[in-house]
């Protein structure tokens, strides 16, 4: 059986990164330029690495599929990110930050690696800084903080509603700098659609060109893949409509090992489904939680609209269930609660289904002028969407799918088990374990991109040094194009009954039911066999129109659709061998007597790898055991 | 609700392209524009037909990526939305809506409603950034900077990148687009060293794409962001002052 | 995808002198006709008030003639002074229009010839701002007539050089003229309401505090000059002036 070798360094987990970095092997500054390097993505992770990849003098190309890098999705993070400067003189510590992420991530994560992302998360905030990120400030010229959820400490940096939209700016604009100066190349419209090997190490990119439809190959020393999440597994989620698991579910059918598929993460603060043609759920900030009250009524058949309801017929249940942490619970423990609200019928709106997040208290504290200036542009996001004006009517909120905690299994060196091929940002497993704590994204991405993979990465490359990449000629490389160009064409001509969309829906569905907020074994057993049958109705059924060598999205989306089928039965399977509720992945098998998430730290201490064994066959299922020598496992509390 | 859509319909860059008539019937109030075209896709697919293509992606009004001029708004009328945030609400029964790309020679049509909007990634390459490499960089609080000083530059860090300016204008001028990002790093400490050399080099690279500013202020009034002309004023002294200034006196001044 | 712009190969290789460099970027042209702007508006403020001593009778306003061309007093040849004006007027005259005709044209390239099929409804831009470019022709093709007409004399038989009451009184005893320097002020008021407002906005003078004074200042200039400059043209024809 294959084991996996996480390559932790040894020693106390406060010089483990310290040692390892004077312990990697370097690659001398005049010879980075003899090294290629291929980034797919352009988010906080794509962008940054590009960015440090060119200054130091590596040859770096860059994939997008968007028509400029600064469309990624990391540009709709609103709430903030974390560093432990401890500005606010609260106690904290990096030391804390990483306790609170290791219990935040419900004892799931790799203790090395969210030392490491804690300790230079300070380097990210001074980096962005730099760079001229507007972050939010005091009177006095100085960072300001806010806090979010599982923390009690004030370590957030923001600005307004829009800090992931300034720090990519940041990173997009150092890539900007590269590309204009010739160490970056960029490639924008251009979907990366194969990963290639050969000898076992990545050789490189097949890439179809949207516009144009030509597929094109790309070589390179390593490959770096950066794409986010797949959250929209689930048809309905947070994430921007072109994400997609594509490259990393690629890069898994390469050997690529899968990580901890089932561990998603499902936001307490959206803004509640409508209406069957939706596309797509919009987030309202977790920051939102800092001031607002979520509750309900507590009789379930009140039907009196919210300002009508007396203070003491409304049950602000975050506050009266986990007093300490209160609305600012973490997002797994309140969107469970706002579930359990739901499911006792006490969910309110015209389909009963959201809970209220009310400022009154706030503004009549503040005044509205402070809650305009913290979260105007919610605000007015989220009066837009739907038409209420959350100053005077409480918004009306709703768990969705927002973040996947898990990805493609990486080292410590954030290298996959193929080497050459490394995962950042959401597109790893790495840091977040079980749950991912609020403002935490930001700084994993900018972590990974910025301060830890161009070290790593030398590791590897320097046994490379005039080593040239595999040809693009080369017999791997036309296999691929060869096969990418036959899955276009077979899609186009399947000429069935149903659209993409018709198919991603049901999917959605299938995966929100069974494999959303609680699962169970009937349910994901089920769901095992929906699944499979709903894919092989896809591939004889689906209608593609339009041609391949033109703009098509339809066709871009039947490709990644087709991908997002084989990763739900993955998750699926994931989520049935986890006998255990933690974080995210909740089974209705494994709680407390109070409905909390029961652990088996006994058992499950584990991250599940998952290695791709061939179409339609089933995965094999690896362990990485879990130790934990500095945070102690215990029952995640926020009582 | 039913509606007619006259949506521009063309092949590929370059090619000719022509108004063609849609009917959209059934549609709810409640449905986002975007959501709108989608629902009209799924049955061009459903009867064979090629779907309209337009630029989307994070459907929160963020990401910059939608924009297409609805009945000659762009981002279609209410003010302060990109056109992912504008919902059929703010249409009426049996209305008819003219759907057209972006117009300017600086960003010609990939397909439909698509345009290609990289010349203003070309903009922010001349200079549009603060030249430091990661690593190295002082504590945050190292330099305080006054609050209205970093409310300014955020409010103008909030462009989103969506080329509404340059579609409303007149001129098809990139002004607010670029003053937007030149007063994000201008006004901020961090920006001073390149201030000058930076406004210079994206002020000419935008005039190799776009028209020249006539003081209109439809740009502002497009602004998915409502950011505000007073940008282009800064950057026009600033150009003054990059094309007069001895820059190696930069501490006498 | 194959992008446009990625053309750094096209730059002139040659250095220009600065003064050129600096005129051939679009900004600067702006900034150009700001500031040939302000020159024009200042002349035509001096012309007004100059031209009301016409209320206070002949040897006023032709002693006023004369002083003008004895600027300088005894340090000066006579008229050497009001020449290097009127040529320095000439050339800011000449620069602004230069300037507007060849945005103008960078403008029309810029747009392209597909134009909105949905009529474009201008939210902000007012009428004065939409046709500055048709404003400026009028007055420019009236300010040829004007000057033949009052300066040179060419355009009015009854010239008499130097008796500028005679002269005014009698270029607008004829109708037509009066209704066409009528119509060219009024011309000329929405272009420089624009012109006022616009030319802070140019050179970059921006501060929040007195940003809305510039559309008062546009309005009282603009009112004050125009309506000055009408009352010529009706005093005559309604005998006030004779």
């Amino acid at each position: 059986m294959t084991t996996l070798d996480a390559k932790v360094p040894a020693g106390p987990i406060q010089d483990k990164w310290t040692s390892h970095r004077f312990d990697s092997k370097l690659v001398n500054p005049a010879n980075k330029r003899k090294y290629e390097i291929i980034i797919i993505g352009t988010g906080l992770a794509g962008a940054s690495a590009a960015a440090s990849f060119g200054e130091m003098g590596y040859k770096v190309r860059v994939f997008t599929y968007h028509d400029s890098p600064r469309r990624a999705h990391s540009i709709a993070a609103q709430g903030g990110i974390n560093a432990a400067k401890n500005y606010t003189n609260d106690g904290d510590s990096i030391f804390r930050l990483f306790y609170d992420t290791v219990k935040g991530g419900d004892y799931r994560s790799r203790e090395a690696n969210v030392y490491r992302l804690a300790e230079v998360a300070n380097e990210i905030i001074d980096q962005c800084t730099a760079q001229g990120v507007p972050f939010a400030r005091e009177y006095g010229g100085l960072l300001d903080n806010r806090s979010f959820g599982g923390a009690q400490v004030s370590r957030t940096f923001y600005a307004r509603g829009q800090t992931g939209q300034q720090l990519l700016l940041g990173a997009y604009q150092a890539l900007a700098r590269q590309i204009a100066l010739g160490n970056v190349t960029l490639y924008n419209r251009s979907e990366m659609l194969e990963v290639v090997t050969h000898e076992g190490r990545a050789a490189g990119v097949v890439v179809r060109d949207m516009v144009s439809g030509e597929i094109s190959s790309h070589s390179a020393h390593a490959v770096v893949l950066a794409t986010g999440g797949y959250s929209n597994v689930f048809f309905l989620s947070t994430n921007a409509m072109a994400c997609n698991t594509t490259a990393i579910w690629r890069a898994h059918r390469k050997g690529a090992h899968f990580a901890n598929p089932c561990f998603t993460q499902i936001h307490p603060t959206c803004i509640p489904v409508h209406d069957e043609f939706q596309s797509k759920l919009t987030l309202m900030s977790e920051s939102l939680r800092n001031d607002g009250r979520i509750w309900v009524p507590i009789n379930p058949d009140d039907t009196r609209p919210a300002n009508d309801i007396p203070e003491d017929e409304r049950d602000y249940y975050l506050e009266r269930i986990y007093p300490s942490f209160g609305n600012l619970a973490p997002r797994d423990v309140a969107s469970r609660a706002a579930m359990r609200m739901i499911d006792e019928n006490r969910g309110i709106g015209p389909l009963k289904n959201g809970v209220y997040l009310d400022f009154a208290e706030a503004i009549g504290r503040l005044g509205k002028d402070v809650i305009e200036a913290r979260y105007g542009n919610l605000f007015e996001m989220y009066e837009r969407i739907t038409d209420e004006d959350p100053y005077v009517v409480p918004m009306r909120i709703y768990p969705a799918p927002h973040y996947t905690m898990g990805g493609l299994w990486v080292d410590y060196n954030l290298m996959t088990n193929v080497p050459g091929l490394y995962a950042i940002g959401e597109a790893n497993f790495s840091d977040h374990g079980a749950n991912r704590l609020g403002a935490s994204a930001l700084m994993q991405g900018l972590a990974d991109g910025y301060f830890v993979l161009p070290y790593t990465i030398a590791d590897y490359l320097v046994d490379y040094l005039n080593v040239a990449p595999v040809s693009t000629d080369h017999e791997v490389f036309k296999d691929s194009e060869r096969e990418v160009d036959e899955r276009m064409k077979k899609l186009l001509s399947i000429n069935g009954m149903r659209t993409v969309d018709s198919f991603h829906r049901e999917l959605g569905n299938i995966m929100i039911e069974h494999c959303g907020l609680a699962r169970s074994k009937a349910g994901l057993e089920k769901a095992l066999v929906q699944i499979p049958a709903l894919r092989e109705e896809f591939w004889k059924n689906v209608r593609v129109t339009g041609t391949e060598d033109s703009y098509n999205s339809e066709l871009a989306k039947a490709a990644r659709v087709a991908d997002f089928f084989e990763l739900a039965e993955l998750m699926c399977r994931d989520a049935l061998e986890r006998e255990e509720s933690c974080g995210g992945h909740f089974r209705v098998e494994h709680q407390t007597d109070e409905g909390e998430a029961q652990r088996d730290d006994v058992n499950q201490a584990h991250s599940s790898a998952w290695e791709w064994n061939g179409y339609g066959q089933a995965q094999t299922h690896i362990k990485e055991p879990l130790e934990f020598e500095y945070v102690a496992l215990a029952q995640r509390s926020y009582k | 609700m039913d509606l007619t859509l006259k949506v521009w319909r063309q092949d590929g860059p370059g090619k000719p392209g022509e108004f063609k008539e849609y009917e959209a019937k059934g549609i709810s109030s409640e449905a986002s524009f975007l959501e709108m075209l989608d629902t009209v896709n799924e049955r061009l697919v459903e009867a064979g037909d090629v779907p309209i293509e337009f630029d989307h992606d994070c459907r929160e009004g963020i990401c910059g990526m939608c924009g297409v001029m609805i009945n000659g708004h762009p981002h279609g009328d209410q003010k302060g939305t990109a056109t992912c945030q504008l919902h059929m609400r703010k249409f009426n029964d049996g209305d008819r809506i003219v759907i057209e790309p972006w117009r300017a020679t600086g960003l010609p049509v990939v397909r439909d409603l698509i345009v290609d909007r990289s010349p203003l990634d070309r903009i922010i390459e001349a200079g549009g950034y603060i030249s430091v490499n990661t690593g190295g960089a002082p504590d945050a609080n190292l330099i305080p900077i006054p609050k209205p000083a970093a409310e300014a530059s955020m409010d103008a860090a909030a462009c989103i990148g969506c080329a509404a300016c340059i579609a409303a204008c007149p001129n098809s001028a990139g002004q607010l687009f670029t003053s937007a990002k030149l007063a994000h790093l201008n006004l901020l400490p961090q920006g001073q060293p390149e201030r000058y050399k930076r406004t210079a080099a994206m002020v000419e690279k935008m005039e190799e794409f776009f028209g020249s500013c006539t003081n209109h202020g439809e740009c502002e009034e497009a602004c998915p962001k409502s950011i505000s002309i007073d940008n282009i004023a800064l950057m026009n002294r600033d150009y003054m002052m990059a094309k007069l200034k001895d820059r190696r006196k930069f501490g006498q001044r | 995808m194959t992008t446009i712009g990625r053309r750094n190969d096209t730059k002139p290789a040659r250095k220009l002198p600065w003064i050129v460099e600096f005129y051939r970027s679009d900004v600067a042209k702006k900034w150009t006709m700001a500031v040939s702007g302000i020159i024009l508006l200042g002349y035509i403020a001096a012309h007004m008030v100059g031209n009301l001593k016409v209320y206070l009778g002949p040897e006023s306003i032709n002693e006023y003639g004369h002083a003008l061309r004895d600027l300088g007093g005894h340090l000066v040849p006579e008229e050497h002074l009001l020449w290097i004006m009127r040529i320095g007027l000439a050339f800011a005259f000449a620069i602004h229009v230069h300037a507007a005709y060849a945005l103008t044209r960078r403008n029309l390239a810029a747009r392209g010839k597909v134009r909105y099929d949905a009529p474009r409804e201008y939210l902000v831009a007012n009428y004065a701002s939409r046709t500055m470019r048709y404003s400026g022709i009028i007055v420019l093709l009236f300010i040829v007539f004007h000057v033949s007409d009052l300066t040179i004399g060419t355009a009015n038989p009854e010239h008499v050089s130097g008796d500028i009451y005679s002269n005014m009184v009698a270029s607008f005893e004829r109708v037509p003229v009066a209704v066409a320097y009528i119509v060219a002020n009024i011309a000329l008021g929405f272009h420089i309401f624009h012109g006022v407002w616009s030319l802070f906005q140019s050179i970059g003078a921006n501060n929040e505090t007195y940003n809305k004074w510039r559309r008062y200042l546009a309005w009282g200039f603009t009112a004050v000059i125009i309506g000055g400059n009408l009352s010529f043209p009706i005093a005559v024809q309604l005998g006030v002036i004779s």
